[in-house]
C-alpha cells in the first residue's frame, strides 16, 4: 500500500506552512472587511484549523480507498460533502463565539458564507485531487517494481534452468567418457580430468563478477568444446577467429556460454554428420560482434520465428542490460544457424 | 549365441559397454549404432535379443526409436539422464544404467536379465516341444508376463514378456517434454518427425489415428485416449469420439444437425464437433 504523504516529514511541513500563510492571508482580508484583529484571527484560525484537519483527513483516507477511473465522480462527492460540513462547523463553533463580541458579526457571517463555501471547497477539492494523483502515481510506481522484480525473477529461473538442462547431462557424459578412457588411453583420460575440472573452477567463479573479457571467456568455451570433441570424437571440429581489438572488450558473464551450448545443443547433439562450429568475435564501431555458426537438422528442429533456437532469454536478457531490442540477431542459410550478438563498449572498460 | 546391439551417440559410450562385455562370452555385439535410425535398420536387421539404449540421441530419441520398432527386444538403458525422471521407468526397462556406471553394476543388469532370459527359453523350449507348430528359433518367451494383463493375440505370447515392459514403458515415456513436442511416424519405410504445430486434426481410423498435417496424412499405431493424454489441452481439444482438433487451425464453427457444430480450419477441412465436445471447445478458446 501507497505511503500517505504527510507520513514524510517534509511534505508535513510544507502542507503545515501552507494553512498558516493561508491563515495569515485570510485574517488580512477579514481585517480589510473592517473586522475587528481579535475577530479575524480568531475566525481565520478556527476555519482555517478545520479545513486543514478535514484535508488531513481525505487524504489519509484516500490511501485506503483509491477510486478507479470511472468513479471519479466519488471526488465530486466527497469534496461537497466536506465543505458543507465545515462550513456548518464554522458556522456553529465562530457565530456563537465571536457574537458575543461584536453583534455584527452573525450578520458579516451570513453575508460572506457563500464566499467561504467556494474556497472551502477549491481547497478541499485541490487536496483530494493531488491526493488521488499521489496515490496513483504510487501505486504505478510499486505496480512498475513488482513487474521489474517478477522479470528479473523469470529471467534468473529460465537462465537458471537453461543452465540445469545441460549441465548435469553434459558432466556425467563426460565423466563416462572418462571411465572409458581409463583403460585404453590413461594420458587422454588425466587430461580431460584436468579439462573438465578447469571448465567447472571458472564456471563456479563466474557468477559475481559485473563484465568478462572476451579472452577469459573464449578460454573458457573453448576448454568446454574440447571437452564435447573428446565425447564425440571425430565428429566436432571448432573454428575460433578473434581480432586483436576484440580481446580486451568485455561482454556480461554467462551471456556467449548459452549461445555456444545452445549451438552444441542444435549442432552437435541433434544431428549425426561431422559438425563445424565457429565463433567469430571482432570489434566493431565501438561494439563487440560475435557470431557463432552451427549447422542444425531442418527435419527434427526448425528455429522458431524471431530469436529462434531457445535464444529468446538471451535477447530478453541483453534488452535488461542494455534496453536495446536489436542486439541478437539470427539467421539461417540452408541447414546453417548462425547467432549474432552485439555487445556496446562503455567508456568503463576492462575489469580488474 | 546371444546378440546384442549398442545404440548410443558417443563412441566411448559405446566403448565401454564393449569392455564390460568382453567378460560376458556368451553374448556377441553384432552392431553399434550412432543415433535412432540406424538402430532400427540394425533391429530389423539382427533381430538381437538386447539393445543397449542411450536416451537422449540425434533426431529421434531412446524412447522415440523403441515406438518405431516392431517386437522390441529387452532394453537395458544406458543414460545421463537425470535418476528422478529415470525412476518412472524403472518397473519397466530390465534395468538402466546412470551413466557413468562401474563392472559391477553392469554385471549386476546382465545378470538379472540373463536369469529372465535363460528362463524364458527354457519355457519356451517346453512350450515347443508340446505344441511342434511354433518356430524352434523363437527367443524369449513369456512367463514372467505379469498375471491379468491383457495380452493380445495368442502370436504375440512369445515375447509377452520385454515386449510387454517395452509397451509399458513407452506409455510412460509418451510424457516426457520431447514426446509432447513432436510425433515420430514411418511412412513407407521412413521415418517422419512431425511437430505437433504442424497437425491440423487427428481422426480415430480402427486401430490406428491417422494425423493431418501439411504434407498429407499419416497413421500411427495409438489409441485416441493416448494422444488426448498426450498433447497440450490448452492447443488439442477432442471435439469428438473420433477427433481431436488443433484449435490454432480453427477458422469458423458452425451449426450442423441438432446439438452438434462443425468446424472448419484453415485448411478448409470440416471437423466434426459433439454437443459435449462444444463445450470443451468454447473453454478453450475462451467463448
Amino acid at each position: 500500500m501507497a505511503r500517505s504523504p504527510l507520513s514524510i516529514g517534509r511534505f508535513l511541513l510544507i502542507f503545515i506552512s501552507w494553512w498558516l500563510i493561508w491563515a495569515f492571508l485570510q485574517t488580512i482580508l477579514l481585517l480589510g472587511f473592517g473586522l475587528q484583529f481579535g475577530l479575524a484571527l480568531s475566525d481565520s484560525i478556527v476555519s482555517n484549523t478545520l479545513v486543514a484537519l478535514s484535508c488531513g483527513f481525505v487524504s489519509n483516507n484516500l490511501q485506503y480507498y483509491l477510486p478507479k477511473k470511472e468513479r471519479y465522480w466519488y471526488i465530486l462527492f466527497l469534496s461537497i460533502g466536506l465543505t458543507i460540513l465545515i462550513t456548518i462547523a464554522c458556522k456553529g463553533i465562530l457565530v456563537p463565539l465571536l457574537s458575543r463580541l461584536d453583534p455584527g458579526y452573525t450578520n458579516f457571517f451570513s453575508r460572506s458564507w457563500a464566499v467561504r463555501f467556494d474556497i472551502i471547497f477549491l481547497q478541499v477539492g485541490c487536496m483530494t485531487i493531488l491526493s488521488v494523483l499521489w496515490y496513483s502515481s504510487e501505486e504505478e510506481q510499486q505496480q512498475l517494481q513488482r513487474k521489474t522484480d517478477a522479470e528479473r525473477l523469470a529471467k534468473e529461473a529460465e537462465l537458471f534452468k537453461l543452465r540445469q538442462q545441460l549441465a548435469p547431462h553434459f558432466l556425467f557424459n563426460s565423466l563416462n567418457s572418462i571411465s572409458a578412457l581409463i583403460v585404453s588411453r590413461p594420458e587422454q583420460a588425466r587430461k580431460m580430468i584436468q579439462q573438465l575440472s578447469d571448465f567447472l573452477r571458472s564456471n563456479l567463479k563466474e557468477e559475481e563478477q559485473q563484465s568478462v573479457l572476451l579472452a577469459e571467456e573464449l578460454q573458457y568455451l573453448e576448454l568446454y568444446l574440447d571437452i564435447e570433441k573428446v565425447r564425440f570424437g571425430h565428429r566436432l571440429s571448432t573454428e575460433i577467429h578473434r581480432d586483436e581489438d576484440s580481446l580486451v572488450m568485455t561482454l556480461p558473464p554467462m551471456l556467449l556460454q548459452p549461445i555456444v551450448e545452445n549451438a552444441i545443443k542444435f549442432g552437435l547433439y541433434d544431428t549425426t554428420e561431422s559438425v563445424t562450429i565457429s565463433i567469430d568475435a571482432r570489434s566493431e564501431d565501438n561494439h563487440l560482434v560475435i557470431s557463432v555458426t552451427n549447422p542444425f537438422d531442418p527435419d527434427t528442429s526448425r528455429p522458431k520465428q524471431g530469436a529462434g533456437f531457445g535464444l529468446t532469454s538471451i535477447q530478453r536478457r541483453l534488452y535488461l542490460l542494455f534496453a536495446r531490442g536489436d542486439l541478437l540477431q539470427t539467421r539461417i542459410d540452408g541447414n546453417i544457424f548462425t547467432a549474432i550478438v552485439r555487445i556496446p563498449q562503455h567508456m568503463t572498460t576492462t575489469p580488474t | 549365441m546371444i546378440k546384442a546391439i549398442i545404440i548410443d551417440d558417443e563412441p566411448l559410450a559405446r566403448m565401454i559397454v564393449q569392455e564390460y562385455l568382453q567378460t560376458w562370452s556368451q553374448i556377441t555385439v553384432v552392431q553399434e549404432c550412432g543415433d535412432g535410425f540406424e538402430g532400427i535398420k540394425a533391429i530389423q536387421q539382427h533381430h538381437p535379443d538386447l539393445i543397449f539404449l542411450d536416451i537422449q540421441m540425434p533426431k529421434i530419441n531412446g524412447f522415440e526409436m523403441l515406438e518405431l520398432v516392431e517386437d522390441p527386444p529387452a532394453v537395458i538403458f544406458t543414460t545421463a539422464f537425470d535418476e528422478y525422471a529415470i525412476r518412472a521407468f524403472e518397473n519397466h526397462a530390465v534395468d538402466y544404467l546412470l551413466k557413468p556406471f562401474t563392472k559391477q553394476r553392469f554385471d549386476k543388469a546382465i545378470g538379472k536379465w540373463l536369469d529372465q532370459y535363460t528362463a524364458a527359453q527354457a519355457a519356451a523350449g517346453a512350450q515347443n516341444a508340446a505344441d511342434p507348430r511354433v518356430a524352434s528359433g523363437t527367443p524369449a518367451a513369456g512367463t514372467s508376463a505379469p498375471a491379468g494383463s491383457s495380452s493380445p493375440s495368442p502370436d504375440d505370447g512369445p515375447t509377452i514378456s520385454s515386449g510387454e515392459k517395452t509397451r509399458q514403458l513407452l506409455e510412460t515415456a509418451a510424457h516426457s517434454p520431447a514426446q509432447q513436442q513432436r510425433i515420430v511416424v514411418k511412412t513407407g519405410g521412413k521415418i517422419k518427425i512431425i511437430p505437433v504445430e504442424d497437425i491440423h486434426y487427428l481422426e480415430a481410423s480402427d486401430d490406428y489415428v491417422k494425423i493431418h498435417t501439411h504434407n498429407g496424412a499419416f497413421l500411427k499405431n495409438k489409441t485416441m485416449n493416448y494422444f488426448e493424454q498426450v498433447l497440450d489441452p490448452t492447443h488439442f481439444v477432442r471435439t469428438h469420439r473420433s477427433y481431436i482438433l488443433n484449435v490454432q487451425q480453427v477458422t469458423r464453427i458452425d451449426p450442423y444437425e441438432k446439438d452438434s457444430h462443425l468446424c472448419i480450419l484453415q485448411s478448409g477441412a470440416a471437423v466434426p464437433v459433439s454437443k459435449s465436445g462444444y463445450v470443451k471447445l468454447k473453454a478453450v478458446l475462451g467463448l
